[in-house]
């Protein structure tokens, strides 16, 4: 957390501000008692009504003030409090944004995404209760204090009791209550847990009827739950009573010891009622005082996953002075490459080797794990080599600028992600300032009109977040028309068409051949179908290359190619 | 981090999120329940079997307040005495003293007054504690055992972590408000009645004074809160905004970065981001300004009452202590008019949540099962379907007058295009949902007759969707049937082709699946559930046979560990496979959600229709390019 203030920088005046107005708006509060014991002491036992009116006055006067300092302070806070959560939330997204998936691997989407949003709401909140809240309760706490001994300092020696009994209270309070809390919590987690898995297994609980288990699994973490919940509610139903017990009990103590010195003519009466008040502003304050400790906890957890975030920098960054392509026009080469996933035991990818150039096709087929999505990756750089080099007409791609390189490559992912916005949108991802004629073409090319003509509003159809409202099929379609649209050197499809039927498949690479005939093609996939015509097959297992070549060559050669073969064509296909 | 799993969607759902620090829920705009009376009464009969404890709540929070109001009154007559005593002495009166056993008289009517008032609050807390928790206890449990007997057309339309949210978020809303609002109400209530009358009591003069500044906080109190319900409700909408964008941009990460997009996405997410500031920092500004300004009424009422007192005091028309008195009543009086405008809106927004959990427990519930079901105690598995009509949505007819004969052993292949409604069968044959028209029997009975358990533990099912179970994977194969042992989850495994790399796995069988199950790969969890169905020994099976991210070496095992499951069985094939259709007995052609063919291969083949069609195209690139060799 305090790591995360010094982005309050920027606010320090503002915070100065709140500091120096709360404290006026403290001792306007703390003053009204003092004047109301004048009134009593001086006016009333003398019976001076001119008096009584003019501290009267004298009082509404430091109440005014003492309301628009509060106002002004609440200004100023939420000034930079939101001001603060604002500046938090652009940074960590920029940062996000320059991270290379190995960060974005490490700290995991889902946890991203919640230290973006509510990680910082959270910070954002607790900073305002305490700009608020926590500065004031020391304030009227001291302040009180000072009051007190200044009304009647040998009374305020009551408050040597008073006071660490109240801060034991409260420590024990939340010694006990905070593991409970905890507790409860990770309850409530398991109870959801239980219930999503019911919810998304719902057919799978029913066909092997198993609804009675699942039941059961449900009410026992709910009873489970339940019982915490009634052991947190019955310490927390404690407290608040306890706090007001003891501040009464400390009124009747005060009353008596102060009734005591009025009688020898010590103290005036006025003088203990006044006393009274500052008491118990003191000990509420140090009531408020305990939420601190409850807040904070929660938003140190949320401080440290952001502060995670703001440390982390992206291992991958643009070349200062940056090579200048020439010649060629899309043609890679990967030397001896080798890579291996940070902490992992095993290299993903091991001594790598191949070319392919403009007009050709390469396949990339291989088992699950055996490292061709991680192949692809490597060629947008996504991950740096751990060793030998990635050519791009010639030149090292990480003496490229990252920009400058992706620009060159139409990527379709194998999860296809659109984003929430019209199918035009979506394609012009690939090329901001396509043409409409560029858009029909892709789509042509991608299988992707017909559906589009089907939908009511065509190319202006909104896609929704996530692209809900989309088949898969036609997500991979549009993620296709994207990557045709930028008409790049070099085209990646990370087995892209896993979604599509073998008839809209056949098409789609029918059309794509004359499509992207002038430019390199690298193409992953499963289907042996779909690599059977490429230019060269490369055949990856467990990282490494163990075959290369064309389809009929690799059935005589690679043992691991005819298997796969063997597994998805029957002999007569084979022939 | 279990934060992040917990749903960061719910989180922002709307509805339910408390916040930290007071005075906020009275300016945060407040669901109102479209059938506000009813579902409180609906409320109200969850809590009667607790009446007798509420009772005893009310009768507690009654008498507490009532201690803690006359508390005042009496410790002002012992400020009272103070004060007379020192005005004799001053005044030289002889033999004038404070009586201090009278003093210490009131004092230790007052500690028991105290003792019996924080007694009375703590008991009641403490009873409504076991109250709220176990009627929400209660409320889960109606849920869930109520989504168990809701049809599957429910789930369809319902996204899970809407579900998810009303038996959370809204439940928790409502356990909340039970443990702290209702006794606060009461308490608010009797406290506000209380608190007038010990007022009029003292002096009707100083009442009037205090009653002064009440237009004023109900004149803050509404204007402000409309004002910053407005601002409110504009950055929880920026809010939805914001997290909507985040989310999509780092789900598609390596797409933005792909596209070199980054900045556009920056430049978008700042734009949200200060829109969400401007918002937010109004709404957090005039609800921050709510209480000071409560307080500063508060004060203009103390400030006037003390004088006015004063002057009385001096006029001697009223004891001091009254006065002192007084001035603590007139702080209990602002105070629970504050408290009870935050706690209407806050049962405003419970009763809108409890609507929400009443809507699941109203939905209609799948058919009762009959009274005196069939049981079939040996399957053999002979499936029959008889003039089956059926429709998803009425009026959109999908299967009209399907027939369809299938003996024991025998392999149904379902084949089409994806989306083309292939689990439309399965959904019927399990009996998911419900038919139209004709009947679909098993070994001769139909199978409205039977119980569904029944009917449903006579299939076993591998679907595309591997769902599997936070839990060891022995717990998960053994979740096909109840009281497996070890050693049958172990045979399972094996002629799943599983055993192998559950063994080389660190915990074996006890591995525990995370949540995700992100820990094995997705042809590791297919097998995982052919175990389950192989344990299961069923006498019908439903297959499909989508294995598209599995990798080839797994998919043969795959393949044939389903073969070795489907001996002897009737089975149901999602097929994607031609070597499956091949094989089969049975085609069925599906597009559109319709069978639009029927019949082996090689009579489709002749037919040359859509079958003949979908095989053709598996190997047309291919032919393309060996006619170009």
């Amino acid at each position: 957390m305090l790591k995360l203030l010094k982005h309050l920088k920027p606010y320090s005046k503002l915070v100065v501000g709140v500091l120096i107005l709360i404290f006026l708006q403290a001792f306007a509060e703390l003053y009204l008692p003092t004047l109301m014991a004048d009134i009593v002491d001086v006016g009333v036992v003398s019976g001076d009504t001119d008096y009584i009116i003019r501290v009267g006055g004298l009082m509404l006067l430091v109440a005014i003030g003492g309301v628009f300092c509060a106002i002004i302070a609440s200004y100023l806070s939420a000034i930079t409090a939101t001001g603060f959560g604002r500046d938090l939330r652009s940074r960590v997204f920029a940062r996000v944004e320059s991270y290379s998936l190995t960060e974005f691997d490490k700290i995991g989407t889902a946890s991203l995404i919640t230290r973006t949003t509510n990680d910082i709401t959270q910070v954002q909140q607790v900073l305002l209760v305490m700009l608020r809240m926590m500065v004031r309760a020391p304030m009227m706490c001291i302040g009180g204090i000072i009051m007190a001994v200044s009304q009647d300092a040998e009374l305020s020696r009551l408050l040597l009791i008073a006071l660490p009994v109240t801060a034991v209270a409260v420590a024990i309070f939340i010694r006990k209550g905070m593991p409970l809390f905890k507790d409860m919590q990770q309850k409530l987690d398991k109870l959801n847990l239980v219930l999503r898995e019911k919810l998304t297994g719902i057919r799978v609980i029913r066909a092997f009827n198993r609804v009675e288990y699942e039941k059961e699994r449900f009410n026992q973490a709910n009873l489970d739950l339940t019982a915490t919940a009634i052991k947190v509610n019955r310490i927390m139903a404690a407290m608040m009573p306890l706090m007001i017990l003891i501040m009464n009990f400390t009124t009747i103590a005060i009353v008596w010891f102060g009734a005591i010195r009025i009688d020898s003519g010590a103290m005036q009466v006025g003088s203990l009622m006044a006393f009274i008040q500052y008491a118990m502003q003191i000990m509420f304050s140090l009531v408020m005082v305990s939420m601190m400790f409850v807040l904070l906890p929660r938003a140190e957890v949320s401080a440290v996953r952001i502060n995670e975030v703001l440390q982390t920098r992206p291992d991958i960054v643009d070349p200062e002075q940056p090579e200048i392509l020439y010649g060629q026009k899309g043609f890679l080469q990967f030397k001896e490459v080798s890579f291996r996933y940070p902490g992992a035991e095993q290299a993903a990818l091991e001594n790598i080797s191949f070319s392919a150039g403009p007009g050709q096709t390469t396949a990339i087929i291989g088992g699950t794990g055996s490292g061709k999505t991680t192949l692809v990756s490597l060629i947008l750089r996504f991950y740096d080599v751990t060793s030998g080099s990635i050519l791009l007409d010639g030149v090292d791609i990480r003496k490229m600028p990252q920009e400058k390189l992706r620009a060159k490559i139409g990527f379709v992912p194998q999860k296809a992600v659109l984003f929430s916005g019209t199918i035009r949108e979506n394609i012009c991802y690939g090329k901001e300032n396509a043409t409409e004629a560029e858009i029909r073409q892709a789509c042509e090319v991608a299988q992707a009109t017909e559906f589009i003509a089907s939908r009511h509003d065509g190319f202006d159809a909104v896609i929704a977040q996530g692209g809900v409202n989309v088949s898969g099929g036609q997500k991979q379609r549009l993620a296709i028309a994207r990557a045709l649209v930028r008409r790049p050197e070099i085209y990646i499809f990370d087995d892209s068409f896993s979604a599509l039927d073998f008839k809209t498949e056949a098409r789609l690479r029918r059309a794509l051949k004359k499509e992207t005939a002038g430019a390199t093609v690298i193409i992953v996939a499963q289907r042996v179908a779909t690599v059977m015509d490429a230019d060269q097959i490369i055949v990856l297992d467990n990282g490494k290359i163990v075959g290369k070549g064309d389809h009929q060559t690799l059935l005589q050669t690679c043992s691991v190619y005819r298997e796969i073969v063997a597994s998805q064509l029957s002999e007569e296909e084979l022939a | 981090m279990s934060e992040d799993r917990q749903g960061r969607k719910l989180a922002y759902s709307g509805h339910g999120r408390r916040h930290f620090g007071g005075g906020h829920h009275m300016t945060m705009p407040a669901e109102k329940a479209k059938d506000f009376r009813g579902t409180l009464r609906r409320l109200v009969i969850y809590l009667k079997p607790h009446r007798l404890k509420l009772l005893a709540v009310l009768a507690a929070a009654v008498l507490s307040t009532v201690f803690s109001i006359v508390i005042p009154k009496i410790l002002g007559t012992a400020t009272t005495e103070l004060f007379e005593g020192t005005m004799l002495k001053m005044r030289g009166v002889p033999g004038a003293a404070i009586d201090l056993a009278y003093i210490s008289h009131v004092l230790l009517i007052l500690a028991i007054l105290y003792g019996l008032s924080f007694l009375f609050s703590y008991v009641q807390q403490i009873i409504m504690a076991g109250v709220s928790q176990n009627t929400v206890y209660q409320m889960r449990r109606d849920v869930d055992e109520k989504l168990a007997r809701l049809p599957l057309k429910f789930y369809d339309s319902q996204p899970y972590g809407e579900i998810l949210s009303r038996v959370t978020n809204d439940i928790d809303v409502i356990s909340s408000t039970l443990q702290q609002s209702i006794t606060q109400l009461i308490t608010a209530v009797i406290s506000m009645v209380g608190v007038v009358i010990m007022m009029l009591i003292i002096s009707p003069f100083l009442t009037l004074i205090a009653m002064v500044t009440l237009p004023f906080s109900l004149l803050v109190t509404v204007g402000i809160a409309k004002r910053s319900q407005r601002y409110f409700t504009r950055q929880q909408k920026e809010l939805g905004l914001l997290n909507g964008h985040v989310e999509e941009i780092y789900g598609g990460h390596s797409t933005v970065k792909a596209f070199g997009r980054e900045r556009e996405a920056i430049k978008k997410f700042n734009e949200i981001n200060e829109r969400l500031y401007e918002a937010g920092w109004r709404a957090q500004f005039i609800s921050g300004i709510i209480m000071p300004l409560m307080f500063f009424i508060g004060n203009i009422g103390y400030v006037l009452i003390s004088v006015a007192g004063g002057i009385m005091v001096a006029w001697r028309s009223i004891p001091i202590g009254d006065v002192q008195a007084f001035l603590q009543y007139s702080r209990h009086f602002t105070h629970p008019i504050t408290q009870t405008a935050s706690i209407i809106n806050i049962i405003q927004s419970t009763v809108a949540a409890a609507e929400r959990v009443f809507a699941i427990l109203d939905e209609t519930e799948e058919s009762p099962e009959r009274a005196d079901p069939v049981i079939i105690s040996r399957p053999k598995g002979e499936v029959r379907l008889e003039h089956v009509r059926f429709s998803y949505q009425a009026g959109i007819p999908l299967l009209e007058d399907l027939n369809l004969e299938v003996k024991r052993g025998q392999t149904v292949a379902i084949v089409g295009p994806t989306g083309a409604g292939k689990t439309t069968l399965v959904n019927l044959l399990l009996r998911f949902y419900e038919i139209a028209g004709g009947k679909i029997t098993i070994d001769g009975v139909d199978i409205r007759d039977l119980r569904r358990g029944d009917l449903r533990s006579m299939f076993g099912m591998v679907l595309q969707d591997t769902w599997l179970f936070n839990g060891t994977i022995k717990d998960n194969i053994a979740y096909g049937r109840e009281g497996a042992t070890e050693e049958e989850v172990i045979r399972a495994a094996r002629a799943a082709h599983a055993d192998h790399f559950i063994r080389t796995l660190p915990e074996g069988y006890n591995t525990v699946l995370n949540e995700e199950a992100s820990n094995i790969s997705q042809g590791q969890k297919q097998l995982l559930t052919i175990a389950r169905a192989i344990i299961a020994n069923p006498a019908i099976l439903i297959l499909d046979e989508a294995t598209s991210s599995v990798d080839t070496r797994t998919e043969v095992h795959i393949q044939k560990a389903m073969a070795a499951l489907r001996q002897g069985r009737t089975s149901f094939i999602i097929a994607h496979r031609l070597s499956t259709t091949r094989s089969a007995d049975l085609i069925l052609v599906m597009d559109n959600g319709r069978v639009v063919e029927k019949g082996t291969h090689e009579e489709l083949l002749a037919r040359n229709g859509v079958y003949a069609d979908l095989y053709n195209s598996q190997f047309s690139a291919a032919r393309l390019d060996n006619e170009a060799v």
